[in-house]
């Protein structure tokens, strides 16, 4: 027996959230229409009633909801942000994620008793950062960065007085994240404050000799022979050359699945599994979320469940454990 | 609060980023302390900490000749601190020296607060809030994102509380990460990764199967191609209230690029010399200033 993971699932619009807490979410994270979160993305997000509704429809049903304020303000125009704060207190979210300090600051200060979890944006990757957020700004959970090895996480638990929560599934950075302006380099638009990485509106795709090439800006992220798949060209998944040999440098495209190790994370002192992908579609949102429910509650009761097949859902059809193995840094 | 030691005007050499040989660093340092404009000399291991014991015998000699030639010397310590061992380098890095500490990490900066410490450009200060928490926990100075527009930099030079301090030459190390990509490109592993990073004194170069200058990789670290060059900027950014202004290392004549930025912010000669003269020195890349005109950080925006 170990203690039940609690399960955060994405909800990039209202179906999403409907299908996430019909699926068995326990919390569900959502963020309004605007560049307040970090996947601000046409036709996503919710808008203030979407929100309130959404909120409605989860708690009757006994899931949770977290609001995703984990961009980085502006200089000069703190409002968009210090909203979104206010109105995620006013709608009775149950926590709100941020990344920004001075924003932390601003949310402990007007509304102290809405909760405050730290985003995976903030990058706070060892004891000293997390115990910082936590004395300095009450932090009570925090995203772990998609950096860190199973034992490094255990160790990290040993010694830090919050809550984890770590990534099990979906897309996955390869780079520390909230400390990346490779997107911003190549199309002005910074993940950090924009909210947006590889935006679709800076992707095109040529076609050159029966070749597919996806270009991001004005640069070439891929070059796809006939039959070959064309993923989505995410900057950090390109197949660039170095020493003569094109590769996929920074990362092959795949999903990140823990459902093999839940067990582990749990040993390892995690409190809760993050599903990613508020840009994906119900049936992902719906299929991804029950597979998870069902290996969590099999891995509380001590059981280890045959678990379902998410291939489908992977990018490019394959899964990667990442940084939780040693062996993939 | 007193700004410890940091003058008007100041012209600072960044901490050298890549893998250089540490007979070579140490020289280069030597000649940085003996004969360059710089008033401010970072020295200290930002991408990996893998590489931080062969260059720590060198550090005494070389603060030495800094100081001795008249330059503020400030301690620079990782990006990305991950393990004990490495959050334990900073710890004693903090407990045996009193020379201030730029911190990279967030878990360094706390470990920081309460006395005169730096803020350095990998630790994200993007608004006003967080840089006034920061001053008020005792930095002295704060090197900005490279990231920034100039409207962000004016907004923070005008609120601050600190020094601030903009990134005015040198590729951008626009990424960290746990994984090495020098290894990963040589078909090694972090772990045994044969130092391979040592190679390229200037980063290995990324290309797009177009056969484009893209990137260029520093162990975990990967940086632009480009090099961004504020020269043009300089005037502007003085306008704003900006005193400090960095200037990352690479294996070209730094103490060259020195005098260069130096005589420009001394109304020596104008923007337009300077560039010319800068253009004499960089043979390895294009400009970029992009990122301080609100656009892609790629791109070169000539001066009006």
């Amino acid at each position: 027996m170990t203690a039940a993971l609690e399960l955060v699932c994405p909800a990039g619009t209202p179906a999403s959230l409907k299908a996430a807490v019909d699926a068995g979410a326990d919390v569900v994270y959502a963020g309004f229409a605007d560049d307040t979160n970090a996947r601000n993305f046409p036709g996503l997000n919710f808008t203030r009633p979407q929100m309130k509704e959404g909120i409605a429809y989860a708690h009757e049903r006994g899931c949770g909801v977290f609001i995703a304020v984990n961009t980085y303000p502006k200089a000069g125009n703190p409002d968009p942000w210090r909203m979104a704060i206010t109105d995620a207190a006013t709608m009775g979210a149950d926590a709100i994620i941020l990344a920004d300090i001075g924003l932390l600051a601003y949310a402990q200060r007007a509304h102290p008793q809405l909760r405050r979890h730290l985003s995976v944006q903030a990058s706070a990757s060892n004891a000293q950062a997390i115990g910082f957020y936590h004395r300095a700004f009450g932090v009570k959970r925090v995203v772990l960065p998609r950096v860190l090895t199973i034992k490094e996480i255990a160790a990290l638990n040993a010694q830090v007085p919050v809550e984890t929560e770590v990534f099990a599934f979906g897309g996955m950075c390869v780079m520390a994240e909230g400390r990346c302006s490779l997107s911003s380099y190549v199309t002005g638009q910074s993940p950090n404050t924009d909210g947006v990485c590889s935006p679709a509106s800076h992707v095109c795709y040529e076609k050159r000799d029966g070749k597919l090439i996806s270009r991001l800006g004005d640069f070439t992220l891929n070059i796809f022979s006939d039959g070959e798949a064309a993923g989505y060209p995410t900057l950090c998944k390109g197949r660039f050359v170095t020493q003569d040999m094109p590769s996929y440098l920074f990362e092959e495209p795949a999903s990140l699945n823990a459902l093999d190790i839940l067990t582990e994370l749990a040993a390892a002192g995690v409190s809760a599994l993050k599903i990613e992908g508020r840009q994906r579609g119900r049936a992902y949102v719906n299929q991804v979320v029950k597979t998870f429910r069902n290996a969590v509650d099999a891995a509380s009761r001590g059981e280890t469940v045959a678990v379902g097949d998410l291939g489908a859902m992977s990018e490019g059809g394959r899964e990667t454990t990442g940084a939780y193995e040693k062996i993939w840094h | 609060m007193k700004k410890s030691g940091i003058n008007r005007k100041t012209l600072s050499l960044g901490p050298v980023l890549f893998h250089w040989d540490a007979e070579t660093k140490r020289d280069f340092y030597f000649r940085i302390a003996d004969e360059s404009a710089f008033d401010t000399v970072y020295v200290g291991e930002v991408a990996c900490s893998k590489r931080t014991p062969f260059f720590a015998p060198y550090v005494p000699e070389v603060v030495e000749r800094l100081q001795r030639g008249g330059k503020q010397v400030i301690l620079s310590t990782l990006a990305l601190i991950m393990s004990k061992p490495e959050i334990e380098q900073v710890i004693d890095l903090s407990k045996n020296t009193n020379l201030l500490i730029e911190a990279n990490d967030i878990g360094t900066a706390a470990l920081l607060m309460g006395r005169p410490h730096v803020i350095g450009p990998f630790i994200n200060v993007y608004n006003e809030d967080t840089l006034e928490y920061l001053a008020n926990q005792g930095a002295v100075r704060i090197s900005l994102p490279w990231e920034l527009p100039s409207e962000s930099l004016s907004a923070l030079a005008k609120y601050a509380n600190a020094e601030v301090e903009a990134q005015v030459f040198g590729r951008m190390p626009l990424a960290i990460s746990a994984r090495c990509y020098h290894a990963r490109a040589h078909g090694l592993h972090k772990s045994k990764c044969q130092f391979v990073c040592a190679d390229d004194l200037n980063g290995m170069n990324v290309e797009t199967l177009d056969g484009e200058d893209f990137l260029s990789i520093n162990g975990c670290q990967t940086l632009s191609h480009t090099i961004c060059n504020l020269i043009g900027e300089l005037g502007e950014l003085q306008g704003m209230g900006i005193n400090a202004f960095r200037v990352w290392p690479h294996a070209i004549d730094m103490v060259a690029v020195g005098q260069t930025f130096r005589d420009v912010l001394d109304r020596a000669i104008t923007a337009t010399e300077g560039q010319e003269e800068l253009a004499e020195y960089v043979d390895f890349a294009p400009f970029s200033n992009g990122f301080y005109h609100g656009g892609e950080g790629a791109t070169y925006v000539a001066s009006p």
